[in-house]
């Protein structure tokens, strides 16, 4: 499906950077981001305390979750709603298929879901004969090209306008070359304007459910989702079940941080309320678990749960804006995606806790101040537990643990090294078997250890006095 | 007071002249200084590889060796965060660790924080381009970062600018990572060294003749690559320059 065949981050990123004016271009585009959301944070007072509150609020609900779930359950039903239950994504993908069953639906128009992306819907509405467009204009770039999304709010921003173009001329068939941003999206809109007067059924994600009232918010800049529910008269939303908050109080601190951080905008063009189905229509609502619950029970990592998936962690990262969305072969990339991914199935993601320098930006720019980077070397030493590291990388540090335990074989070794160091020929320290003499020079050896000028020079004064 | 010299082991084998440096300075504010001779490594390596149970011997010696000083002293931030912050996940409820965590402080927060220095007798008229290094920054805040909105602040700088004659190097990125990360510069080499030639290439658009960090790590990675693509810039730590060690040629 995807131009990534392999989950090793290494080997993805290292695909990515063969290419570095195109590594320069993600990354300057990442940034610009980044310095959008700072100036947007700068710009409030207030900004740390609405992080500190929405963090506060957040680990309040996970702590809670069961008593909002219910109390969200009971009060979008009294609004008219259904109200689902899903355990893991098989189930959700075929409560979302009996529904559409039920109603013949044949063409579903989707906003941006990242849950549903989770669960690979799609692959599986499409098996069963029914249409699913994605009417987020990212998304549907993406879609048409067979790709993932690259980025969990910017899902086309590995895309240059002249890919968008190709992409388009060979699905929309637009103008040859033409790699106009207006024209391309006024084509984009003409085509999705046909898909959403089409359509059966509206699916749409969920940015925040409120437990007291039953409703909940779903935030776009393209007015996709109000589009896509407005006109069919079957809406479906799909939410994991962390996205809850307690009190509609609570809401404007989230939406004044999501859209900051996300994109540095002040607030998302359209924040859509939905309290109940439109007269004459249904509304259902899937809560999905697909393994959160098991993280409510971890000390460990229980903060992710907190996520209300803005993005800013990805913008910030260095690593993420040179190695590329792809290169995490997982639906949400970046240093949540890191962390969440493992959790999940640390087999064939075992190495994202490691495509991180332990930097730390990520827990700084975090709206809901997840301890991304705290977590992620957790993590490792979890991965170790679950026998997923190959011996390669642990026998060095059982070796260099059992040496630096014996300081005067550390000193002897050091020695040695630094002999051969500053000995051996450039080719015997230059080659394939070190990838740090790739790009780099090895530091220059010194003759002597710290340790042994200091002994010396501790001698010395002795000898003097 | 009585204050320990902690010398990470990679200085201590690849960079002396950094300890000695620190050792220097220290001794010329009148401390009386003592390298304990039994450290070795502090165990990063080993936690950030995945390796708890290799790092916690590490961790354990290090704090029978290092307990009963009054300060512990290193020039490295990434060292000291390991012991101050990340050792809490490998010992719990040790009596040794509860004093030692507070008593451990990088080389620039010491003598800003510790020693107040408020003078330094050293000329230095280069450019100087202060790389903040990763754990320093964000894990032992020495300086305020560009992520959060708090007052503005920045201990290594504060430093830096008692020193006759320099001039200090405006980055567009003033707190980037150099893409070091320990066992990251290998196993994600190419990310790693985009990383850190995207920094060396914000030092040369802003003039930097010399480069200096609190942390080696990351300097010895930047002048691997400084010194492979032959980038005209020096690459010194901060504890050389506040000790008015020459700029090597």
């Amino acid at each position: 499906m995807s131009a990534v065949k392999s989950y090793d981050h290494p080997t993805n990123a290292d695909r990515f950077n063969k290419d570095q004016s195109r590594t320069h271009w993600h990354d300057s585009a990442l940034w610009f981001i980044r310095e959008k959301r700072d100036r947007m944070a700068n710009s409030l007072p207030e900004w740390e305390t609405l992080r500190a509150c929405a963090s506060q609020i957040k680990s309040h609900t996970v702590s809670k979750l069961a008593d909002y779930l219910e109390e969200f359950e009971r009060n979008a039903t009294a609004r008219g709603a259904t109200v689902h239950w899903a355990k893991d994504a098989e189930e959700h993908n075929r409560i979302v298929l009996e529904i559409l069953q039920k109603h013949q639906a044949k063409r579903i128009v989707k906003s941006k879901s990242m849950l549903t992306e989770e669960c690979h819907l799609n692959p599986w509405l499409e098996k069963h004969g029914i249409e699913v467009v994605d009417t987020d204009l990212g998304e549907r770039i993406v879609q048409l090209r067979q790709e993932p999304p690259s980025h969990i709010v910017m899902p086309a921003i590995h895309l240059k306008k002249e890919d968008v173009s190709n992409t388009f001329h060979e699905h929309l068939q637009t103008e040859e070359g033409n790699c106009d941003p207006n024209y391309l999206t006024e084509s984009a809109r003409q085509h999705l304007r046909q898909k959403f007067v089409q359509a059966d059924v509206g699916i749409t994600g969920v940015n925040f459910a409120i437990a007291e009232t039953g409703g909940f918010v779903v935030c776009t800049n393209e007015g996709n989702a109000d589009l896509g529910v407005s006109l069919p008269k079957v809406h479906i939303a799909c939410m994991g079940i962390e996205k809850l908050i307690p009190k509609v109080d609570h809401l404007s601190i989230f939406l004044r941080l999501l859209a900051r951080s996300a994109t540095g905008q002040p607030i998302t063009t359209y924040s859509s309320h939905f309290h109940g189905p439109v007269e004459g229509g249904e509304l259902h609502i899937v809560l999905v678990d697909n393994g959160r619950s098991k993280l409510m029970d971890s000390d460990d990592f229980r903060n992710s749960l907190k996520c209300i998936r803005c993005g800013a962690c990805m913008n910030t990262c260095p690593v993420y804006r040179r190695s590329g969305g792809h290169s995490y072969a997982a639906t949400v990339p970046g240093p949540i995606g890191s962390i969440l991914n493992p959790l999940r199935d640390a087999k064939h993601h075992k190495s994202l806790p490691f495509a991180c320098t332990l930097c730390g930006s990520c827990s700084d720019v975090c709206p809901v101040k997840i301890n991304l980077h705290e977590q992620l070397l957790t993590l490792r030493s979890e991965v170790n537990r679950q026998k997923q590291l190959p011996v390669s990388k642990t026998m060095p540090m059982k070796i260099a643990s059992w040496v630096f335990q014996r300081p005067k074989l550390y000193a002897w070794l050091g020695g040695i090294g630094k002999f051969f160091l500053r000995t051996m020929p450039r080719f015997l320290i230059y080659n394939g078997l070190n990838p740090w003499g790739r790009n780099r020079e090895m530091p220059e050896s010194p003759p002597e250890s710290f340790r042994k000028q200091y002994a010396q020079r501790k001698k010395s004064q002795k000898s003097e006095r | 007071m009585r204050v320990a010299l902690f010398v990470p082991c990679y200085v201590d084998q690849l960079y002396p002249r950094v300890a000695m440096a620190t050792l220097d300075l220290l001794e010329q504010q009148g401390l009386d200084v003592e390298f304990p001779e039994a450290q070795t490594c502090c165990g990063q390596p080993m936690l950030n590889s995945g390796c708890d149970q290799d790092a916690l011997p590490l961790a354990d010696r290090f704090l029978d060796i290092f307990s009963g000083y009054d300060a512990i002293v290193a020039p490295s931030g990434s060292c000291v965060s390991m012991v101050k912050n990340h050792y809490a996940h490998l010992v719990h409820e040790d009596a040794r660790y509860e004093t030692i965590r507070t008593r451990i402080y990088e080389l620039c927060e010491f003598l800003v924080d510790v020693l107040k220095i408020e003078s330094l007798p050293v000329k230095f008229p280069y450019k100087v381009g202060l790389h903040s290094s990763c754990h320093g920054l964000r894990e032992l805040r020495l300086a305020s970062d560009s992520e959060l909105n708090a007052p503005s602040f920045n201990k290594p700088l504060q430093l830096l600018e008692l020193l006759d004659g320099i001039e200090i190097a405006d980055l567009k990125r003033k707190d980037e990572c150099c893409g070091f990360g320990g066992t990251f510069a290998v196993s994600e080499e190419a990310v790693s060294c985009t990383m850190g030639r995207d920094r060396v290439a914000d030092h040369l658009q802003a003039g930097t003749q010399v480069l200096t960090a609190g942390d080696m790590s990351c300097l010895m990675h930047l002048a691997g690559l400084i010194r492979r693509d032959k980038q005209p810039i020096s690459v010194m730590h901060i504890a050389e320059i506040l000790a008015g060690y020459g700029v090597p040629q």
